[in-house]
């Protein structure tokens, strides 16, 4: 045995090498090539130079709030929706789910088997102003006569609400069948009453599941632009719909760049607050 | 009283959760009827008649083929570089213990925690930064970037109850490194590598966001259902989109089948693995 064999605490890091060798090239120096180009001045016909412009973020910032605000509102109440429709279904299968288990599970992720594109396109089928929805809606009188499920908010949150719901079940799930199913029969030994023990026994073991579902779908949410595109308006654009626009149909690369980093850095921020809020939660109970 | 009560509750939730599961499916129905709808005009969005002649020319629409041809040959690319990158990393982060694997942890994270858009964006600025011509190439390397992180995660998650013993009871019968590896590693880790493979490749046949920056003039199938999707979707891209989704659930169902019956033969196996 040679070289590899006496030097043994290398190998980790000869395993390590070229995937992260890959990231450091083709994730982490394109980032800098984004920093890079937001703050560059100049147009597409003449070309972009580097001038330390930090006035592209005031002016992208000032411009384009209302739709970065919009995105993380759509995001949070997709979230939140999610959350609330996938976690009785998680419960559901990790508890009930006996040796059907595998199969429900390949049910929940299902829809990430129809290409993106094609399952949003389905929604905007389904919610077609001459279609059943929208039809029944009108017969029972919830939708006005003129009334329309498609271009509205309603529907764009919709659509990233079912985008992104297998994000947040699996995790939920993950966490859920983990969850000793002892510990909860203990509380209800102890005369704890079942909404009190899954209040102070279970919830709490699948927080790790919560808060992994929560950003694995918050943070895509936030950047979407396609559920804003097939089906909104532009009364209803998102921030990614500003920055896809501004990349690659204008051209306008600094201020796209300033806006990419200014998203990143709102889903930052709001994932570091969320992490600290759910942390001391768990402190405290 | 606290027996029906509890009979209520117990058939709410299970009525709660197969409403879910109607809700995730619905669409997904919707997709397959449409396949075999017959529109009047360029809209395929009501239904108008059955018919079979869609399925029976799904690529006669000129642009599907070449379109999902390429999809194909991307996502074949993709899920090999990807599948051989991620694996290596996961076995380094799960058998070994070295300085720096906090940070490694949190590096493979990152690319996960990145917005689609973002990361697309980065990317096409370090092509034009480098004036590298954006096409087929560009979304590979895109996609192999993407998909590293969800097979580090996919192959570690299969390799924590991974007995080190007997890799070494391997080197004690005298095999070498690399015939361990081979012999006793692989067929270990064989399959959570099966199922990053299968991953990789649904990541990329299935990505738009990232595919957007940096195609240039190539176009995958998702660029062509956008393109479509501006004039009218023809009902033939119903007709792959339900092709692919079949031909997926197929792939996972067998993987499932496959996984059950090793775990009832696990020991004879690992016991074979290690003798020969």
């Amino acid at each position: 045995m040679g070289f590899l064999h006496r030097h043994r605490w290398l190998t980790p890091y000869g395993l390590l090498a070229a995937g992260l060798g890959w990231l450091a090239v083709f994730f982490v120096v394109p980032m800098y090539y984004l920093a890079a180009t937001s703050l560059k001045s100049g147009d597409i016909d003449f070309g972009y130079a580097f001038t330390w412009a930090w006035g592209n973020y005031a002016h992208a910032l000032g411009r384009y709030q209302e739709q970065l605000l919009r995105s993380l509102e759509y995001a949070g109440i997709a979230t939140l929706a999610a959350f609330l429709i996938s976690y009785p279904l998680a419960y559901w299968i990790a508890f009930r789910g006996g040796r059907w288990k595998n199969v429900l599970l390949l049910l929940v992720i299902a829809p990430f088997f129809v290409t993106y594109l094609i399952r949003t396109l389905a929604w905007q089928t389904i919610l077609a102003d001459d279609g059943p929805v929208a039809g029944f809606l009108r017969t029972i009188g919830v939708l006005g006569a003129d009334g329309r499920l498609l271009a509205t908010s309603f529907a764009v949150v919709a659509g990233i609400t079912y985008n992104f719901l297998p994000f947040m079940a699996l995790p939920l799930y993950a966490s859920l069948e983990q969850v000793d199913k002892r510990l909860v029969e203990a509380a209800e030994d102890l005369y704890a009453s079942r909404p009190v023990a899954f209040f102070k026994v279970t919830f709490p073991l699948s927080l790790p599941g919560v808060f992994a579902g929560t950003m694995l779908t918050f943070i895509p949410a936030a950047g979407d632009f396609i559920n804003a595109q097939l089906l909104g308006t532009p009364q209803q654009a998102m921030i990614g719909n500003v920055i896809q626009s501004r990349f690659l149909v204008l051209n306008d690369y600094p201020e796209a760049s300033a806006l990419s980093l200014v998203l990143m850095l709102a889903i930052v921020g709001i994932v570091v607050v969320y992490a600290r809020a759910l942390g001391t939660e768990r402190l405290g109970t | 009283m606290t027996a029906v009560v509890r009979f209520a509750r117990h058939h709410l939730l299970t009525a709660y959760a197969l409403l879910a599961l109607a809700y995730l499916l619905l669409p997904i129905a919707v997709v397959v009827l449409f396949s075999f709808n017959n529109p009047n005009g360029r809209f395929n969005y009501t239904w108008q008649g059955f018919t079979l002649k869609n399925w029976g020319d799904p690529f006669g629409v000129p642009g599907l083929w070449p379109a999902l041809q390429t999809s194909l040959e991307i996502a074949a690319l993709v899920a090999l570089g990807a599948t051989a990158l991620g694996t290596l990393i996961a076995l380094a982060l799960v058998r070994y213990g070295f300085r720096g694997r906090g940070a490694a942890n949190i590096f493979i994270f990152l690319p996960m925690a990145t917005p689609e858009i973002v990361m697309g964006a980065s990317l096409l600025s370090l092509f034009l930064a480098i004036n590298f011509q954006t096409g087929f190439w560009t979304i590979v390397i895109a996609h192999i970037t993407f998909d590293i992180s969800y097979v580090v995660t996919t192959v570690r998650a299969r390799l924590v109850g991974f007995d080190r013993h007997l890799e070494e009871a391997a080197m004690d019968l005298y095999a070498n490194s690399w015939t361990t590896f081979w012999r006793v590693t692989l067929p270990l880790i064989a399959p959570g590598v099966l199922s990053a493979l299968l991953l990789s490749f649904a990541l990329s046949i299935d990505d738009f966001v990232i595919t957007n920056f940096n195609s240039g003039t190539e176009v995958t199938f998702p660029l062509f259902v956008w393109g479509a999707a501006r004039v009218g979707v023809p009902p033939q891209v119903n007709v792959v989109g339900s092709i692919i989704f079949f031909a997926a659930i197929g792939l996972m169902l067998l993987n499932v089948v496959r996984q059950r019956r090793p775990q009832r033969a696990a020991a004879p196996a690992t016991a074979t693995a290690t003798v020969s």
